[in-house]
């Protein structure tokens, strides 16, 4: 490819390739903090490429398909101005088709005195914001996207990537975050607007620190306040819902995630806004730790 | 119709609260199973036998209320789950 990068997120290696500079130019401003990967020394885990559709469509109405190590044959072409996202969006891909050496939970965490609090739930239930606004807040952000539990230990890895903020959270989360730590606008996308920020200098320095489950979260936004406890089975059923790789791990899969919720109560949590949800964790937090 | 479980180091149970967690090793599948699935593997792990045989080893460790032909017609119902499910064989 024209232009690459090489990343380092949590354990996790990337070759970023593109047939264009300006993604890599952005990925390159927002990951300046993340170790850099010597291609020379190292072969990274993954690739991801940014490729034309077809050759001429680099200079003609440029789109951009996603490919790499594992790939979506359907998957429908972006607009380059989207580029930084393909380029997230790659990478999800791979962890999420590729990584085997952890359980990989679609959920976000934050860590507290080496105490994890894992928060999973399905698009729009806030995990990413919640996540982000935690991390500014005493946590450190181990991760807005995936939780990486580790079948041998039962600690959960951080996976640090840039946080992705969408339409109305990206002004709650952002708010008096420095402008270097956020990215670019991007209007349009197949999820509405999106913006990028950059976990703090912590959460960085700190991403191939583990931490030990202490409390899974599963909240709801737009509801009135209320929580309740999530009995082991259905919290069993819920981590392997937001699994990726679950089946493919077979028994390690199974051992990780019984031992999981034998050993980490879960909370489901109901909530109208962000300062409801903050509150409510400090106190459920409060209850466990 | 005989039915024959299968064999019990295929098979991972792990309570989990009111459900059992169930690992089946040869075909990597989870299950997901409630009162009275592990019993009747359980039962049936002592070797192959028909639902007669099936439901004497039941009674003869929890009380059964129902009577024998409506509590052999559920257990057959179980049965041919099981069997869906690759955990139980049945041969005629």
């Amino acid at each position: 490819m024209r232009h690459q990068l090489g990343l380092a997120v949590g354990p996790a290696t990337f070759r970023i390739g593109s047939a264009w500079r300006g993604p890599i130019d952005a990925l390159a401003r927002l990951y300046a903090a993340y170790p850099p990967i010597d291609f020379a020394r190292r072969v990274p885990d993954f690739t991801v490429r940014l490729q034309p559709v077809q050759p001429w469509r680099r200079f003609i109405r440029s789109s951009i398909f996603i490919a790499g190590d594992h790939m979506l044959p359907d998957a429908a072409p972006m607009a380059l101005e989207h580029g930084l996202l393909a380029a997230e969006m790659g990478m999800n891909l791979q962890m999420a088709l590729g990584w085997r050496r952890h359980v990989l939970l679609h959920a976000s965490c934050v860590e507290k005195d080496g105490k994890a609090l894992v928060i999973t739930g399905e698009s729009g239930s806030g995990k990413s914001t919640l996540a982000a606004m935690l991390g500014e807040r005493g946590w450190r952000l181990m991760g807005d996207e995936f939780a990486l539990l580790d079948p041998a230990s039962g600690m959960v890895f951080a996976f640090p990537r840039l946080v992705s903020l969408k339409n109305e959270a990206i002004d709650i989360a952002t708010a008096g975050i420095t402008p270097e730590r956020i990215g670019p606008r991007l209007e349009g996308t197949p999820k509405g607007a999106i913006r990028h920020l950059v976990p703090n200098a912590e959460a960085i320095a700190r991403m191939a620190e583990p931490a030990v489950p202490r409390l899974l979260l599963l909240p709801r936004y737009g509801f009135a306040e209320a929580h309740r406890p999530v009995e082991q089975g259905e919290a069993f059923v819920r981590l392997t819902e937001a699994s990726t790789n679950y089946i493919a791990l077979g028994e390690a899969g199974f051992g990780a995630l019984v031992r999981f919720v034998r050993t980490v109560p879960a909370v489901a949590l109901d909530y109208p806004d962000s300062a409801t949800v903050l509150a409510a964790v400090e106190a459920l937090w409060g209850e466990v730790a | 119709m005989t039915y024959r479980a299968e064999a019990p180091d295929q098979i991972i149970v792990e309570r989990l609260g009111a459900i059992d967690a169930l690992y089946h090793r040869r075909s990597g599948t989870t299950h997901l199973v409630a009162a009275p699935v592990p019993q009747i593997l359980e039962a049936l792990g002592e070797g192959a036998t028909d639902v007669a045989g099936l439901l004497a080893r039941l009674a003869a460790r929890f009380d059964l209320d129902t009577p024998d032909d409506e509590a052999k017609a559920a257990l057959e119902q179980r049965l041919a789950e099981l069997i869906d499910l690759g955990l139980v064989r049945g041969e005629r």
